[in-house]
This record gives structure tokens, C-alpha cells and sequence, in this order.
């Protein structure tokens, strides 16, 4: 695989590949809305929509024509223009992502040899960072345009929320770039193929070829931060029902707010891809079906990406299953304070270790050493001070425990008092009986 | 190398933007149309909407201040992706080069964080 091949197909086939994607895209995401209430129904002890359809499986269906029969509304606060595009920007930066997505190896279609991937660039990787960078604007407009206090805060959340976790998510995928040498998805799932012999103290190892192993704090650190990401659970803070109600999408209605839940939805199936992609070996089958020599060609891969990617999302279920919402200030320290410094240092980790196996023995014990005399140092030196906990200051409670003013608390006359005395001093009435009438 | 490989791209954000307009186009036409006046005000759980200044009411400053840590660091990842790419071809050199940015970059994030910028509360 090469990027050489991308790029020679006939229109038809690019639009024929197109299509199959943008349907599946559809179609998955009605499939996963019912997976995860399926799923969930189940951890909470109850059976989860069973009622239209075989197991329920046209439960999401009805729900999106549902959707799309309700009344629009649209506020009177709301900034009209950017109402209607923030959905749309939303929507078309989520599907977009797509396109650079690897399905499978090069297969022929109609006599055509085509790989199952629309189209691979030299920067595949930055143009998925990009439509969720922008998929940002549509939050963000939508909430701010709604003109009313949830959604704006709900969306200052969650940008503030994504773009804090885009910084962990990005510099987590730069170890990737170093192993593979290239940006380009194809090249980095072809590159996960080989059990790939490391050098360490001179020793040969022979490591399985997934960036997941190979890797493996990078990996820890793509799964949390892609879960920010995409604002879910434990990390739905943009969307906590019981601070925010809806947030950035509480005002909309019909298929304005399907657009949104749409972009959701796909959002993770693209950071389940990417997922896929970058650390577990792609569409590459693993381990005890790769010994069957066929299981990488044709159109089986297909089977194994899916297999992938259901089994990321059926862990974005679970942990939306199992655990409790974080507090925003919690959630923000472990994105800034926790994920970027360790993921800064291990980058380093990596890089020390892939440059010391190139040079002679002596020279990368002096580099290792060093490193970590360096480390340390640099630990000791700029290691910050933890914070002193510093008691608030209690309230002076008076009686019974309720805050109280003091007993001579001086309360300065109003100014209709002081008019009222004023008057009453120009016909001889002395003010200050004036005042003990009136107190 | 060609432009070729991006008109995938560029046909899929066209479809992905037909839809969208599409869909939220017709969705007054198909829907009901029943307004009152209580329907088009801000939902505030049924209770008068805060009355908010046009354009938006204020938010903490603290949002702004992410936005332009997320700047440094986004800029910090674009220089990294090209070395990390390059980097067996750069050897010791490169690792050297960029052992300096990243400590660079460290001793910003370390002034930041002892500033009190990273604390949200």
C-alpha cells in the first residue's frame, strides 16, 4: 500500500464509494443509538426498547421520523442566520472526517483494483484533527445564536472541554508518527503489519507490530482524551442534565437538533476509527485469525474494522453505564495538569529511545543517562508547589446558627426619610422624632 | 504530487453539506407550525427567562484563558508532526533540536501552572 494508488479512480467509483460510506455512516448511527440503549437497558437491569421491530431494532428509526414530523421552532432571542448554520456546520464537518478513514486493503470492484478507503492524503491524519477542530464552530455558534443562558454556557463547556482534550489527543498521536514515519492512514495501518525487532540496552526484541502494545501510554492516552472529545460519559459535562439541561442544543427542535446528534454520534464513530486506525493495526486481523493467510485480503478486513469499531463503542456504553460525572474543575486538571506533561515526557521517552538504538553502545548509555539525570532534574526544579489548603473563612453566624446582623448595626436613613425630615424641619417639626415615628 | 487524491474529500464535504442543508431546510415545512409566545422564549425550566443583554451575557474569563493556552500548544503539536514524521531521517540532530522546543515550551507551561492558570476554581 502506497499513497501512489489513491487518487486513480474512475468517477464512478469515487462516487459509488462515497455513497457507501455516507449511507453507512446513516445507517450505523441509528444502529448504535439502539446498541447503546440496548446495552445500557441491560446494566441497569431492564430490557431497553424491545417493542418495534425485532428486538427493537426500529425503535431509532421511528424516532428520526419522529424527530423529523416535529414542530421547528426557532426563539425569539435567537441570532437567525447562525441558528441555522451552526447545525449544518456540525454535521458536515462530522461526516467529512470520513473520508481519509481506512476500511480495508485494495480490492477490485467491477474489474476496477481501487482500495476500500475514499481517498488518502499525505496529511490523512490532520484532516480528521481539522473537521473536529471546526465541528467546534457548530457548537459553539449553536449555543451562543440560541440566545439564552443553558445553551451559551453549555457551549463555552464544551469548547473549552474539546479543545483542552484535542491537546492531549494530539500530542498523543505524535509517538504514532515517529514509529510509522508517516501521516497518511493507510501507511500508518501498513506499517502495524510487521513485528518490527527494538533495540533496548542491546538487546533485540521482537514487539507485535500494534501501536496499542508498541505504544501503550499513547493508547491510555488517545482512549481518555477521545472520550473528552466527544463530550460523553463520564465527561458529558457540556450536556449534565442536572446543571444544564440540554446544553449547547437545548433551544433546538427537530431535524436541527437530529443534525447535532447526528455530528454526535458520528463524532465518535470517528474517534473509534481513528482509534482503530492508529494503534489497533487497522483493519489488519488480529492475532489468532491473522495466522490465516487470507484473513488481510478482499473483503474480509471489513469484518475485522467493524468488529474494532463496535467493540470501541460498545466501550464508550460502558463506561457511560458504569461511571459518575466528573466535576468540571476535576475534569479540566486531568486534561491540563495530568495527560499534557506525561504525554510531553514520554515523547521524549520515545524519541530517546529510537535515537539511542541508531547510534554505537557507548553513546546511547550517555544519552540515557542523561535523559533521565535530566528528568530529574527537571522534575526537582519545576515541580510545582501543591496548593495550601486554606480554610474559608466562616461566616459569623449569630443565634441559633443564622447569619444575623449585629445587634448596633447602624442602618442610614432612606432617602425618603430624609426628604419626609427635611420638610418637616422647615415647619419646626424636630427630625428626629420624625425618624422614631417612622422606624 | 497531483490535487487528485483531495476530490474525494472535497465531493464528500459537498454531499456531507447538500444533506445538511437539506434536512434543516425543510424541517419547518414538514413539521407542525403551532407558536405562542411562551414556546419561542428561552427555556429556563418554565420560569422567565433571565432577561440577557443582546449579543450574549458575560462568562467567566477563565474560558478565554483555555482558548489561548489551547493556541500555545496547538502550535506546539503543528511543529512536532512534521519532526515526528521526519524523525528517523533527522537522527540525533533532530532529537537535539527538539528536546530544546520542548523544554522551552516546559518552562512556559511551568510559569502557566504556578501562576494559578491551569486552576479552574
Amino acid at each position: 500500500m502506497s499513497l501512489d494508488m489513491f487518487g486513480h479512480d474512475p468517477w464512478w467509483l469515487i462516487l459509488i464509494k462515497i455513497l457507501v460510506v455516507f449511507v453507512f455512516l446513516i445507517v450505523s448511527t441509528i444502529l448504535v443509538i439502539w446498541f447503546e440503549r440496548r446495552v445500557v437497558g441491560r446494566m441497569q437491569h431492564r430490557p431497553g426498547p424491545n417493542r418495534h421491530g425485532p428486538f427493537g431494532l426500529l425503535q431509532s428509526v421511528a424516532d428520526a421520523l419522529k424527530l423529523a414530523l416535529k414542530e421547528d421552532i426557532m426563539p425569539t432571542l435567537a441570532d437567525k442566520a447562525v441558528y441555522f448554520i451552526a447545525p449544518i456546520i456540525s454535521a458536515m464537518c462530522a461526516i467529512t472526517a470520513w473520508a481519509v478513514i481506512p476500511f480495508g486493503p485494495e480490492v477490485s470492484i467491477f474489474g476496477h483494483k481501487t482500495a476500500l478507503q475514499i481517498t488518502d492524503l499525505p496529511v490523512a491524519v490532520l484532516v480528521v484533527l481539522a473537521c473536529s477542530g471546526l465541528g467546534v464552530y457548530g457548537i459553539v455558534l449553536g449555543g451562543w445564536a440560541s440566545g439564552s443562558t443553558y445553551p451559551l454556557l453549555g457551549a463555552l463547556r464544551s469548547a473549552a472541554q474539546v479543545i483542552s482534550y484535542e491537546v492531549a489527543l494530539g500530542l498523543s498521536i505524535v509517538a504514532v508518527f515517529m514509529l510509522s514515519g508517516t501521516m497518511s492512514t493507510s501507511g500508518i495501518v501498513a506499517s502495524q503489519a510487521e513485528n518490527p525487532a527494538v533495540n533496548i540496552f542491546g538487546l533485540e526484541f521482537n514487539v507485535p507490530g500494534w501501536y496499542a502494545i508498541l505504544l501503550f501510554p499513547s493508547f491510555v492516552i488517545f482512549v481518555i482524551s477521545m472520550v473528552g472529545e466527544t463530550n460523553r460519559a463520564p465527561f458529558d459535562l457540556p450536556e449534565a442534565e442536572s446543571e444544564l439541561v440540554g446544553g449547547f442544543h437545548t433551544e433546538y427542535s427537530s431535524l436541527k437538533f437530529a443534525m447535532f446528534f447526528l455530528a454526535e454520534y458520528i463524532n465518535m464513530f470517528t474517534v473509534s476509527a481513528m482509534c482503530t486506525t492508529l494503534f489497533l493495526g487497522g483493519w489488519r486481523a488480529p492475532w489468532p485469525i491473522s495466522i490465516w493467510g487470507a484473513a488481510n485480503t478482499g473483503f474480509w478486513p471489513l469484518l475485522w474494522f467493524m468488529g474494532k469499531l463496535v467493540l470501541l463503542m460498545f466501550f464508550f456504553v460502558w463506561l457511560r453505564g458504569t461511571m459518575p460525572r466528573l466535576r468540571y474543575d476535576q475534569f479540566m486538571r486531568l486534561g491540563w495538569k495530568v495527560l499534557i506533561p506525561l504525554n510531553l515526557v514520554w515523547i521524549l521517552v520515545v524519541a530517546g529511545i529510537r535515537v539511542s538504538s541508531e547510534q554505537e553502545a557507548g553513546t546511547a548509555k550517555t544519552l540515557i543517562i542523561g535523559g533521565v539525570i535530566l528528568l530529574a532534574v527537571g522534575v526537582i526544579f519545576f515541580y510545582p508547589r501543591r496548593k495550601q489548603y486554606q480554610a474559608p473563612a466562616v461566616a459569623d453566624l449569630g443565634v441559633g446558627g443564622f447569619p444575623v446582623p449585629p445587634l448596633d448595626l447602624k442602618v442610614p436613613p432612606s432617602p425618603r426619610t430624609k426628604k419626609i425630615a427635611a420638610s418637616r424641619e422647615a415647619t419646626g417639626v424636630s427630625a428626629s422624632t420624625t425618624t422614631e415615628e417612622e422606624g | 504530487m497531483s490535487l487528485t487524491p483531495y476530490v474525494p474529500l472535497v465531493v464528500l464535504f459537498g454531499l456531507a453539506t447538500v444533506f445538511a442543508v437539506f434536512s434543516v431546510t425543510i424541517g419547518p415545512y414538514i413539521g407542525p407550525r403551532r407558536i405562542n409566545k411562551a414556546k419561542l422564549e428561552a427555556y429556563e425550566c418554565g420560569i422567565e427567562p433571565t432577561p440577557t443583554p443582546p449579543g450574549g451575557s458575560r462568562f467567566p474569563v477563565k474560558f478565554y484563558l483555555t482558548a489561548m493556552l489551547f493556541i500555545i500548544f496547538d502550535i506546539e503539536i503543528v511543529f512536532l508532526y512534521p519532526w515526528a514524521v521526519a524523525f528517523d531521517s533527522l537522527g540525533m540532530f533532530g532529537f537535539v533540536e527538539m528536546l530544546l522546543f520542548i523544554v522551552t515550551v516546559f518552562v512556559a507551561y511551568t510559569y502557566v501552572w504556578r501562576r494559578g492558570g491551569l486552576d479552574w476554581d
